[in-house]
Order: structure tokens, then sequence, then C-alpha cells
């Protein structure tokens, strides 16, 4: 690489240690990170500040052919929210990302709620079931997804045409854009819920068999120990699991490639992964295509503020 | 919770059903996997994989892609494996038996770098690798793979060495071992646990990937499985789609990551929502 841009992981890096502290003055530490913060630098470090950078500069075709960039403050961004284009992918995005996730912890809470209340055999049967959805690579997730789809002679359509008057044969599901989104919120549902159901399920190994005898004893009905005793215990990680189920149903890029590649392309079609690829590699509009990653990324962040936090509390501990 | 019988008796129903609808479209992968070409271009779907051959899976290996694209994911996969885990080994070696300045900031990017989705900065790292002339590269997808899986490595193996004590390396120490004899006798064989499951979970990232691939390897010469499935599955949509030897691929490229999967996973629930679960 020519250029090293400093990334903020390494601020700070190399200062001295002041005396008196826990451990003796030693270089061994920076030593050990420095291939770490390298890699960080290399990979994430230097594309974040070329992404910083470039959303304030005219990055186009013409620079592409080696006209020199201009500065041009923030008129990508205004060019972006002023684009309703682009207000229209973003919306669609946040409304698939809502749907998709608030169906997934719904269903995912359910499994985990039922897993607690069956047979031990059923339970493992399911288990076994979640965890090879869980296991499957995207890409044979959407071929397969693809197969049971067929217009022709899918499995979908064949069962659904088997209810009293339901004639699906030759219905194509990703031609309508919203039986598109649709389609692909509910593949990534399926592959969603077996981490939220499994999660959730450890969480409530955790409350005991105990408390909840008592409270039946003292009369408490099943809604009210979901509420006063199981739900207080469960919320830490329900809150982490909604976060990282909206930040990952944020990210559908490889999900939504597919699907159009299966069926059709289209800007009609995008979310704003494919919208920023198409932006930037498609159309080589490089400098509106940072800028519209930056506020993909300024989201992300924001999102996940709180679990970092939790996160930084366990590293304390 | 001493309940009814009955009630746990419809639960498992319940829960039976829900494992068919979960499992349906592994089964299907497999089963249309060893159906013939006539089978199942029928508008009937047959149901069971019994009476089927293997002729589809000798098509997709005698596939000359799918042994390039084999061994274009494996010396990706490995390199990228082998530089991670040295490289998270060492950060992880550092920011769990030490406190030094620029800890946190460290601890916050790794934590935070994990969290960002590669929509927020393929264009930028595709601009990367285009201007150091690495695209259609082993090189250029590496140094991304490797910069992707570290933080999430470094920040499981941070877990597994904060579980070897310390007292147990410097009590080596004071019997007259040298710090890094007793790192490596103490120490490192009680961290290979430790490291093989990071290792796997450093594997099926890089091996499953497809967003970054797609963009970085867009040359036939140079796509690593994943790539080539979508290919495969999508190159003969213009004609008749052979689903049987789609299907078959797709398993071919699938069964390797459950079996993988299934050995770790209950280590990925812990490390994910890690604090969260202790209650």
């Amino acid at each position: 690489m020519s250029t090293i841009a400093p990334a903020p992981a390494a601020a700070a890096q190399r200062a001295p240690e002041p005396p008196g502290r826990r451990r003796r003055r030693s270089p061994l530490p920076y030593w050990l990170s420095i291939p770490a913060v390298l890699v960080l630098i290399a990979g994430m470090g230097y594309p974040l500040v070329w992404q910083v950078w470039n959303s304030f500069r005219e990055y186009g075709l013409a620079q592409q052919f080696g006209q020199d960039p201009t500065f041009v403050g923030l008129d990508n961004y205004i060019q972006l929210l002023t684009d309703t284009g682009f207000w229209a992918v973003l919306a669609k995005s946040i409304v698939f990302m809502a749907v998709t996730a608030l169906a997934t912890m719904a269903l995912g809470i359910g499994v985990a709620l039922l897993m607690k209340a069956i047979h031990g055999w059923a339970r493992v049967v399911l288990q076994i079931a979640l965890l090879l959805a869980w296991a499957m690579p995207i890409v044979a997730q959407m071929t397969v997804w693809n197969w049971l789809i067929n217009a022709r002679n899918g499995v979908i359509n064949h069962l659904l045409s088997l209810l009293p008057g339901v004639d699906m044969i030759g219905h194509n599901w990703l031609v309508e854009p919203l039986s598109f989104f649709a389609v692909a919120s509910v593949i990534i549902t399926w592959a969603s819920v077996p981490f939220v159901a499994l999660s959730v399920y450890a969480g409530l190994t955790q409350v005991s068999d105990e408390v909840l005898e008592a409270s039946s004893l003292d009369g408490a009905t099943g809604f009210q120990q979901l509420r006063l005793i199981i739900m207080p215990i469960l919320r830490p990680v329900l809150v982490i699991l909604l976060l990282l189920q909206m930040i990952w149903d944020l990210r559908v890029y490889a999900q939504i490639e597919l699907l159009q590649g299966f069926g059709a392309r289209g800007s009609k079609y995008d979310l704003l992964g494919t919208y920023i690829y198409s932006l930037g590699v498609g159309q080589g509009k490089f400098g509106v295509a940072a800028a519209a990653a930056m506020l993909v990324m300024l989201f992300t962040i924001a999102l996940s503020w709180v679990y970092v936090r939790e996160l930084l509390k366990e590293d304390k501990s | 919770m001493t309940r009814t019988r009955p009630l746990r008796t419809v639960g498992s129903v319940v829960a039976l059903v829900l494992a068919v609808a979960w499992a349906f479209p592994v089964y299907w992968m497999i089963n249309s996997s060893f159906q013939s070409a006539a089978t199942i271009s029928k508008l009937e779907p047959t149901f069971s994989p019994f009476g089927g051959s293997t002729a589809n899976y000798a098509a997709v290996l005698g596939d000359s892609g799918f042994v390039g694209a084999l061994r274009m994911s494996l010396v990706v996969t490995a390199i990228a494996l082998v530089v991670c885990i040295v490289v998270a080994f060492l950060g992880a070696l550092a920011i769990s038996r030490f406190r030094f300045r620029g800890r946190k900031s460290l601890v916050v990017a790794v934590i935070l770098v994990q969290m960002l989705p590669a929509e927020a900065m393929f264009i930028a790292q595709y601009k990367m690798i285009s201007g150091l002339g690495l695209l259609n590269t082993i090189a250029g997808v590496s140094i991304i793979y490797v910069a992707m899986v570290v933080p999430f490595t470094m920040w499981m193996l941070r877990g597994f060495v904060a579980g070897v004590p310390a007292d147990l390396e410097e009590a080596a120490m004071i019997d007259g071992c040298s710090r890094f004899g007793a790192f490596m006798r103490i120490t490192f064989p009680l961290l290979a646990p430790g490291l093989v499951a990071s290792g796997v979970f450093a594997f099926l990232q890089v091996w499953n990937e497809f967003a970054l691939a797609s963009i970085l390897l867009t040359s036939d010469a140079t796509e690593t499985l994943p790539l080539w499935l979508r290919n495969f599955s999508q190159s003969s949509a213009f004609g008749q789609i052979e689903w049987g030897q789609v299907m078959a691929a797709s398993t071919l490229v699938a069964v390797p990551v459950i079996i993988f999967f299934l050995v770790v996973q209950s280590r990925m629930t812990k490390g994910m929502v890690g604090g969260a679960v202790k209650g």
C-alpha cells in the first residue's frame, strides 16, 4: 500500500505506560498487537479513510479515466438526500429490516418457549432441524429456495395447489417486487430463527424450575410467570438478539443479489446493499456510493452501540 | 413445570411440525440431488430419493469449474486461516494478558469492526484492491478476508486465553521455565481446543463468503465455490435448469459446512451473546 492513513484503531497505541500501573512496563503487548493493528489498518482502516475522504469528493467516470477528483463538500450527500430513488431504497430497506427482524424474534422466542414445554425427544428432533437450517451456506440456501419456489414444478406451488380453490402452478414469485421481497424475507427468517431460538432457549434454562413451581403454588398464571419471572431474566439476551437481527437484516446484499440473479434485475428489486453496489461498481459514481455507504455505516454504528457497550462490560469482568 | 400431560403432547406435535418445516429445504436439496432429469422435470414432485442415482454427483464432480473452484476455495481459505489464527492469537494474548495504553481503543475497534456490514465498506475495499491491481487474485481477496475474520477470531480467543489462569504460567516460571517456555508448555496446550474452535469459525466464514468474493473475483478462472455454485445455478437459466445437478452441487458445498458447523455451534451461541446469557 502506498499511503498508510492513520486508522482510529491505531490511535494512542504507542504512548508509554505511566508508572505505577499493575503490570510492569513492558513493550511485549505492543509487539503482540502490531500484526492485528496492521491487519485492521490494511483491510478496514485504509478503506474507511478512503471512503470518508471520497464521500466529500467528486469521483465519477471522469476520475476513473485519470482526471483528478475535486473536493465538493457535502454535494454527494446532498445529491443522495434529494434523490427520491435513494429515499425509496432506504425506506424499503428499513421496512424490510423491521418486518424480518420482528418476525424472526417472534418466531424464535415462540420456538424457544415451546422447546421448554415439550417432551425431551421432540426437543432433540426440533433442535437438529434448526441446526440443519442454520448451518446451510447462504448460496446453497438460495439455490434450494429458488428450486422450492420454481414456477413450473416447484414443490411449494404444488403443495399450495393442493388446497381447495387454489391454483398456483406456473406462478412466478420473483416478478412482483412486493412478492420478491416477501420471498427474501421468508428465506432470511427461516435461516435466522434457529440462532434466535437456540440462544433464547439457552437463556430460558437459566430460569430455575423451583422459582416457577413456587410461584405457581402461590397461584401465578402462566402469563404472569412469563411476564414477571421469565422476561426480566431474558431481557438482556433479547435486546442483543434484536440488535443483531436488525444489523444483519440491513446487510442482506448476498441474498438480494442472488435472488435478482434467479429472477429479474432492476432497481425496483434493490435494497441498500445492491443499490450501493450498482451506484459504485455498476455506474462508476464512487463518490456518491461512498456517501451512501457512510450513511449505512453511521446507521449501523448507532444501532450497534448498545451491543458494543455490553461486550465492553464483559471485557471488564 | 408440572403441567398436564396432554398439553405437553400437543406441544410435541407442534414441535414436530416445525421441525419438518425447518428441515424440509435441506431434505429437499438432498432428495432432488438423487433424481434423474426425467424424474425431476415431472409436474408432480417426487418426495423420496429411493430409486434415484448418483449420476448428478458424477456430472458435478466432472465439471471442470467445480474442481477449479474447489482448489481456489481451499487455497484462499488456507491462507486466510493461517494468517488469521496467528495474528488473532497474538492480539488476543495482548488484550487478555496485559493492561496497556491503547488497549481499550484496540478492543473497541475489534468489536466495532465486527459489526460493520460488508455493504458499508465494499466499495472502498473494491477500490483499494483494484488500485493495488489485485482484483481477481488470491492475494487481493485474502487481504480482505483476513481483515474480515481477525476481529471475531481475536475476540473469541480472548475468552479462551482469559480462561487459562496466568498463575499457572507464573508457577512454571518460578520452577525455572523461561517466560516463553512456560507459555509453550503450560498455556499453549490448554488453549488448543480454543484454537481449534476459533479456527473452525474462521474457516466457516471464509469458506461461505459470497458478497466480497462476488465483487473482488469476477473472472471464471478465480471463482470460489460459492461463486461457482451461483454461476452453475444461473448460467443454465437460459435453457432448461438441471435442477438435479444444481441440488447435487449445493449438497456438495453444504454438507462439509454442516458437519463442521454441528461440531462447534454450541460455542457459537455462547460467543455471540456470551455475557448476556450468563445472566
